[in-house]
């Protein structure tokens, strides 16, 4: 029962990083703070307009594939305690 | 050789392919109809569920919009690709777990009630007839332009094609037909974005040319903001919508795209919980391709719009300008007579209307492509727009006959007589869908957008209590279901349409658009969820059960 838990546990933590992350870039960079980060600028792109277009939906990708590999190396943890 | 050859061509393979696969994968048991017999490898489904995500809207319509825009378009961009994430962390891996055919079944059962299931079965359908009406219309519209026939044969023609492949191959020969239509689409997309992104900036990657400059050595962002400041226009990388309302539309499109069942039941197909995990994230990443080049294009094509038609004479314009005049999609009106465009933000003075859609179709033609390509864009939008309108025509079917008629109606059909149910509903499903968009009702374009914000409103709350909460109950999650999809109703209503009362944008509720409100009536749906299950018993074991057991992985 307690590995059960443990694997749920470590599920959960796993979700409030990453979600923290997701709302992040784009709430937080891509909205709210987007006129701050707009004045810092890389090449012909202002910083917030950035992550609005483009740099939310590049982490949003890296996101998931980073889910699926902790939660990969988990399922084996899990598996091998079994 | 003549545009209109190489797009019979085109057209004529790409369809060939779809039905050839169809043929090859059609469906012999409800299993297979509905879910694809739990066969479908994840980078497969990753590639269907994008071609089923990506409509004839995303493909034609997104970049143009974005382009009008600016910073502003970035709700669209945001929401309906961070959506994907909630899916992956939040629902994927936990309802292919429970591992039945639809939504209403995971509601149904693990709400253990009848009115649950009746309620979720009532949301999913309404979900996806409003956004399926606009896709119809949109087969139409494509095919039309391209083919040369009219609307109302394009809608026709359209029919006959998505009913023959998804009534014959339900969801096995649908998922493997949408793996060929993402091909052909993202192709026909990247294609005219790379040349162009070449010419105007010299590099070949359009995500970074748009961010480069172009060959008089200025920043083509730095030009365009430059350019429309200059017309009386908005800067384009700044917004004129309020911070708020940027962010509940944005949270509204991402929950809703979660909580579309259509997208959903894409997760019950693959083999494993971790398949539904990659899969996930093989659709994002082949959404983001388009997602992420479509900013460019619309910055591409605005630029080069306003520079080939702002006060040049009339007389010297491009031939590209004087077909898509014909078409009405560009409108101009020399009001002062001087021979020249004036394109400016002041409604009195300004002389040229150009429609959203045409910053992706002219696109080649502006760049001076060859005619294949354009072709290809035609193929492309095609795939687009049947492969959406397909896997809608799926969940529609397999509501009915499923949910209500095996699970409430009449649990005792046979597994034979179901599949029939399932197939004749699908068939009445596309007669239903074409006569939308045949006879569009006004509200479906107003409405595509609002679908979004039914499915946050009711799904999204139900599914992640259910999954994350033991407590939640199903007198807490109907009244959730019920108030939230009604809330949205009410509001959409009352500020689309003008019903109880209308309204304009100033009576708005704390500011909120139609199109944002979603995410305030899923709020009120978690809020009002969670207080009554409070105040009434807790689900008994075997949904504490049912519970624990979608939390654990596969082999437990």
């Amino acid at each position: 029962m307690n590995i059960k838990q443990n694997y749920w546990k470590t599920n959960l933590k796993y979700l409030v990083v990453l979600l923290l992350v997701w709302f992040t870039v784009s709430f937080g960079f891509g909205i709210l703070l987007v006129d701050q980060l707009n004045k810092i600028r890389f090449g012909g792109f202002k910083l917030g307009f950035w992550f609005a277009q483009q740099g939310a939906i590049y982490v949003f990708v890296i996101l998931i594939f980073v889910y699926i590999y902790l939660m990969n190396s988990l399922d084996k943890k899990f598996k091998d305690e079994k | 050789m003549l545009l209109q050859y190489w797009i019979w061509i085109a057209v004529g393979i790409s369809f060939s392919i779809y039905i050839a696969i169809a043929i090859i994968s059609r469906a012999s048991s409800t299993g297979e109809f509905y879910i694809a017999g739990k066969g479908v490898p994840s980078i497969a489904n990753g590639m269907a569920t994008a071609a089923d995500w990506m409509s004839a809207a995303s493909f034609i319509s997104m970049a143009g919009i974005i382009s009008f825009n600016g910073y502003d378009g970035s709700v669209y961009l945001m929401g309906w690709t961070g959506g994907y994430v909630l899916l992956a962390l939040l629902l994927a891996p936990y309802l292919r777990k429970f591992g039945k055919f639809t939504v209403p079944d995971f509601i149904g059962d693990r709400y253990h009630s009848n009115i649950a299931r009746s309620v979720a079965v009532f949301c999913a359908l309404i979900v996806s007839f409003t956004y399926i009406a606009g896709q119809m219309r949109g087969v139409g519209v494509v095919f039309s332009r391209y083919l040369e026939v009219d609307i109302n044969t394009g809608v026709f023609i359209g029919m006959l094609i998505v009913l023959f492949y998804a009534v014959l191959g339900g969801m096995k020969g649908i998922t493997y037909t949408q793996v060929a239509q993402y091909c052909v689409l993202i192709f026909a997309f990247m294609l005219p974005a790379i040349f162009i992104s070449l010419m105007v900036t010299g590099n070949v990657i359009p995500q970074i040319g748009f961010g480069s400059a172009g060959s008089d050595g200025i920043y083509l962002l730095d030009k365009l903001d430059g350019l429309e400041r200059e017309l009386g226009f908005h800067k384009y990388t700044s917004g004129k919508k309020s911070t708020l309302d940027m962010f509940f539309i944005t949270a509204a499109l991402m929950v809703g795209t979660a909580g579309l069942p259509h997208v959903i039941v894409r997760f019950f197909t693959v083999k494993k919980v971790s398949d539904a995990r990659k899969s996930a994230g093989w659709a994002l990443l082949f959404i983001a391709i388009l997602y992420t080049t479509a900013p460019a294009v619309a910055v591409f094509s605005r630029t080069n719009l306003i520079e080939t038609v702002s006060n040049k004479s009339y007389a010297d314009l491009p031939e590209w300008f004087e077909k898509w005049e014909r078409t009405g999609l560009i409108i101009y009106d020399d009001k002062n007579q001087d021979g020249l465009i004036q394109y400016v933000a002041d409604p009195e003075v300004n002389e040229l209307k150009v429609d959203a859609d045409i910053m992706v179709l002219a696109n080649p033609e502006i760049a001076n492509l060859p005619n294949w390509v354009i072709a290809i864009m035609a193929a492309g939008a095609l795939a687009a727009a049947l492969s959406t309108a397909a896997g809608l025509l799926l969940v529609i079917s397999s509501s009915v006959s499923h949910d209500l008629i095996k699970k409430i109606i009449k649990p005792d059909v046979s597994e034979k007589g179901e599949l029939i149910a399932a197939r004749l509903s699908a068939v009445g499903a596309v007669v239903l869908a074409a006569y939308f968009g045949i006879n569009p009702p006004g509200f479906v374009a107003a409405t595509v957008a609002l679908a979004f914000g039914l499915a946050a409103a009711s799904f999204f709350p139900a599914i992640v209590m259910g999954i994350f909460s033991k407590k939640m109950n199903k007198e807490g999650a109907v009244t959730g279901m019920l108030i939230g999809v009604l809330l949205m109703l009410f509001y959409m209503t009352k500020f689309k349409f003008g019903w109880f009362g209308g309204g304009t944008e100033k009576d708005w509720w704390f500011g909120i658009s139609p199109e944002g409100f979603g995410t305030f009536a899923m709020m009120v749906n978690f809020a009002v969820s969670i207080i009554i299950s409070k105040y009434t018993p807790a689900p008994d074991g075997e949904i504490q059960e049912l519970v624990e057991n979608i939390r654990n992985p596969d082999d437990s």
